[in-house]
């Protein structure tokens, strides 16, 4: 079943373009400050562009580029993350992170990333020699120079965080609608009409968070883009579980003007990853998997865990960060038309996604005067983190349907259900992990299929002609 | 709190092995034994195996897959085995202790012994590193077999076949049962990996054979719509709607990876004696989580073997454990199960060791006892075909070390 359709009689307070982390978690902000919202996403479910692909880690901004608005973002939106993620029984794994030197070109950056750090005000940071960073990691290849570590770096669940944000935002009167695409708009003095692919609607501010998109959303609608869009993309290998055993903390290196570099971490489910890679790309809706640019990530992983050599991959994803000319976040207002662009998001996304939206609520608060929510519903969602209680522990849960991931048919049933309920079988994957362990999907498929018949927007294929 | 089985021999996994091995307990006199199953249904990969030849060696009589299962259900359940269906192990501890969980929640299990039979599963498309997008229809024979057998599912109708395993050409079978023609089977190496005549078989079912030809990339977006493919010749792109990776077995070993057994990483099973004792001796293993894969005849017996041992166990402890590890010599050898042996005793239900390679190779097995050659075997093979080699005469073994002498 659809989500209901945009209501053209209903002037919205703010139409929210793009059901990404940044979107969801503007819905989010606007919605506690009283506002009257809706966000429209053009996929099947949300989550479906940039924020699907990413590290999972929870950033403190250390190595941001101190001063700008992206460390400004990524700080405010680290501190909400701590603030609220009990409230929504959001994952917070503390692992810490390590910036290991291998050279001497990178132990010679080190104190420069460490003044940094402290510039932005991450100052807990502590300076480790070869030996301790080994004592810390055993497992580490031989040839660490040196380390600094950064105890406030941590995993978390990068689907059900902005999942919790936009179901606070849908529990508090948000509205949500998927299969929606903009196709155009005009500002009439006081309000925006809005012409999508499921009829027109009306708001009086709009926000592109359109990610991959941003810019062919703002010249559609404001008629100019301040910013192009260059997508890059990012390959990930996943190993299985038993790998997770090999590190503690998230090994970063030492980052470059281009990129942060490929990171060996823990996932918020027990497994360990490794990657990104960074790759220029012109197209913004495809990632293809390079099966040698995957083996090189399985070989730099072994370089810097060698017992990583003897683990299988679980999974391999890439994903793509909304990049852009220019270094730092491009967040414009024009107050002239009511509209806000939020575009060039990179990959610090997740970590700044409250803090951003944060700014965003400021960049617009002049244009509408709303009272905040006194007291405001705070959903739970469900835990999918190794380390917390899952339902499988629990009676009447149906039984085990994905023997892997330890996903019950009660689990499958509730992200089915209620107003932010799965509609495809990825965002069933993002809700519950069903289908993402080692044999990805060999045992569960088929009673996935049955159970989802009828009741996704995209089907699993076999479950529409069974 | 802990269910306490001390008279029981509790079965992890409700296959031909595990199945086989719980019916000969009972016929053996164990007063109790439990399979756990984490299907609906016990019976294993037969299930969903709607196909010949099953059943010729166990029961004399050719028998479908399912009939098969059912089967082996039906005659577990007349000796006297309770089965356990929809519980799945979650963790295996030393007492023994047995960690389940269900539809009505967690459990522990303490039994007198514990066979572990959880059996084998393909590699799938993201361990074999296959490149392109990621849509929907990319599946293992396994999933293919139990939408189309389980479920009345028909995922495709045009797909395309990676792998030339025995399982590969019962994938053919399958869509053939759906009037599913594939687009092609294709093979990286320059033979199939079944013996023949399977590689008649493709030809008699009108589906193209690539030997020599290699996945390059899937593409689609919420389907398959083709796959790039490279040969000797160049690229080109086949059509297709679906992407089935057959084969390439490796044992379902999870439920071992976080418990105190050790693995041997070669195998992805577990490290056993010739007795099919794990390093915990209350834990015994059989059938495909052994070395993926066998067939399921030769699981069967392999399990009805593991039971008699067992069964003496409970009577008299077998010789003392041995630490040594058979050593392999030559990177042409995947693998050797046992991967110890234990001083003499009783009949081993292993039969010999089982080796496998990892490429196509011809040259000479040679096996050294305390660096005294006590067999040679010449080999020609491919991957994932067995070879058996008769343990030394000595019994009383010392270390012992297997070597692949290749020629050129």
């Amino acid at each position: 079943m659809p989500d209901t359709a945009p209501a053209p009689d209903l002037c919205h307070d703010a139409i929210i373009i793009g059901g990404g982390v940044i979107g969801c978690a503007i819905a989010r902000r606007l919605t506690l400050e009283g506002w009257n919202v809706a966000l429209l996403e053009k996929a099947v479910d949300i989550l479906d562009g940039a924020s699907k692909g990413n590290s999972a880690i929870l950033h403190t901004g250390f190595d941001a580029p101190s001063g700008s608005l992206e460390q400004q973002c990524v700080a405010d939106g680290y501190a909400e993350y701590i603030d609220i993620h009990r409230r929504l029984n959001l994952s917070l794994d503390r692992a810490g992170a390590l910036v290991i030197a291998w050279n001497d070109a990178e132990e010679a950056a080190l104190p420069a990333l460490m003044d940094q750090a402290r510039a932005n005000g991450v100052t807990d940071i502590a300076p480790l020699s070869a030996a301790q960073t080994r004592e810390l990691e055993p497992e580490l290849a031989q040839g660490v120079r040196a380390s600094f570590r950064v105890p406030r770096e941590y995993l978390v669940d990068p689907w059900s965080a902005p999942y919790a944000y936009l179901m606070q935002a849908v529990v508090n009167g948000a509205r949500v609608v998927r299969n929606c695409t903009v196709s155009g708009g005009t500002y009439h003095g006081d309000h925006w009409q809005l012409e999508t692919s499921r009829g027109a609607v009306r708001s009086r501010v709009v926000i592109n968070a359109a990610g991959l998109y941003g810019d062919h959303v703002d010249t559609m609608l404001i008629g100019q883009n301040t910013y192009t869009i260059h997508p890059r993309k990012g390959q990930f290998v996943v190993y299985d579980k038993p790998a997770a055993a090999l590190t503690r903390h998230i090994l970063l290196p030492v980052p470059t003007k281009v990129t942060k570099g490929i990171v060996v971490c823990r996932t918020i489910w027990g497994n360990l990853l490794v990657g990104p890679t960074a790759e220029e790309q012109d197209a913004r809706d495809t990632a293809t998997l390079d099966p040698a640019t995957l083996d090189s990530l399985r070989q730099r992983g072994a370089e810097i865990l060698p017992a990583l050599a003897a683990h299988e991959l679980t999974a391999l994803y890439a994903g793509l960060r909304p990049a852009t000319e220019f270094k730092d976040y491009q967040i414009s207002a024009h107050a002239d038309r009511a509209y806000v662009s939020v575009g060039g998001i990179r990959s610090t996304g997740l970590s700044s996604a409250l803090g951003t939206a944060r700014h965003v609520h400021k960049l617009c608060a002049g244009l509408i005067e709303r009272a905040p929510l006194p007291a405001p519903h705070w959903p739970q969602v469900p835990n999918l983190a190794e380390d917390g209680p899952r339902d499988w522990q629990c009676a009447g849960n149906g039984g085990i349907i994905c023997h892997c991931e330890k996903v019950t048919r009660r689990d499958i049933e509730t992200a089915l259900s209620g107003p932010l309920r799965a509609t495809s079988l990825a965002g069933l994957k993002r809700r519950t992990r069903v289908t993402m362990g080692r044999c990805q999907g060999n045992y569960c498929v088929a009673p996935l299929a049955d159970i989802t018949r009828g009741r996704l927007d995209q089907p699993i294929p076999g479950a529409d002609d069974g | 709190m802990a269910e306490s089985l001390q008279d029981a021999i509790l079965i992890v996994g409700g296959g031909p092995s595990g199945l086989a091995a719980a019916t000969a307990l009972r016929r053996l006199g164990v007063p109790r034994v439990i399979v756990l199953e984490r299907e609906p249904m016990a019976g294993g990969i037969p299930r969903h195996c709607g196909h010949y030849p099953f059943g010729l060696r166990e029961y004399g009589r050719m028998m479908k897959g399912p009939d098969y299962a059912r089967h082996l259900v039906r005659t577990a359940q007349e000796a006297g085995v309770e089965i356990r269906t929809q519980v799945t192990v979650t963790d295996l501890a030393p007492g023994p202790a047995v960690s389940v969980t269900g539809p009505s929640g967690p459990q522990v299990l303490a039994p007198r012994l514990v066979l572990l039979a959880t059996g084998a599963r393909e590699t799938s498309r993201a361990a074999r590193l296959l490149g392109g997008t990621k849509p929907g229809g990319v599946i293992t024979t396994g999933t293919l077999q139990s939408m189309v057998y389980l479920h009345g599912q028909r995922p495709f109708r045009q797909p395309v076949i990676l792998g030339t395993e025995l399982v590969s050409f019962s994938a053919i079978l399958t869509c053939r049962h759906l009037g599913i023609r594939p687009a092609a089977m294709i093979e990286p190496n320059g033979r199939t990996t079944a013996r023949w005549p399977t590689a008649l078989f493709p030809r008699l079912a009108r589906v193209p054979l690539l030997l020599g030809t290699e996945i390059t990339a899937i593409h689609g977006r919420d389907r398959v719509t083709s796959v790039s493919v490279r040969d000797t010749r160049g690229s080109r792109d086949i059509a297709c709607d679906g992407v089935i990776v057959s084969g390439a077995f490796r044992p379902d070993a999870a439920v071992l990876q976080r418990s105190h057994l050790r693995i041997d990483p070669a195998s992805g099973g577990p490290e056993i004696d010739q007795y099919g004792r794990c390093s915990d001796p209350d834990y015994f293993a059989a059938g495909n989580l052994l070395r993926a894969v066998e067939t399921a005849g030769w699981s069967w017996r392999e399990g009805w073997r593991m039971a008699q041992i067992m069964a003496e166990v409970l009577q008299r402890p077998l010789p003392d454990p041995s630490e040594d590890t058979i050593t392999l010599n030559g990177d042409a050898l995947a693998y050797c199960v046992p991967q110890r042996l234990a001083g003499s005793g009783g009949p081993s239900p292993l039969r010999g060791f089982q080796l496998r390679v990892n490429r196509a190779v011809k040259g000479t097995l040679v096996m050294r006892v305390d660096g005294q050659i006590t067999t040679r075997k010449p080999v020609e093979t491919l991957p994932e075909r067995r070879i058996l080699l008769p343990y030394p005469d000595t019994r009383n073994a010392g270390k012992i070390d297997i070597t692949l002498d290749e020629t050129a």
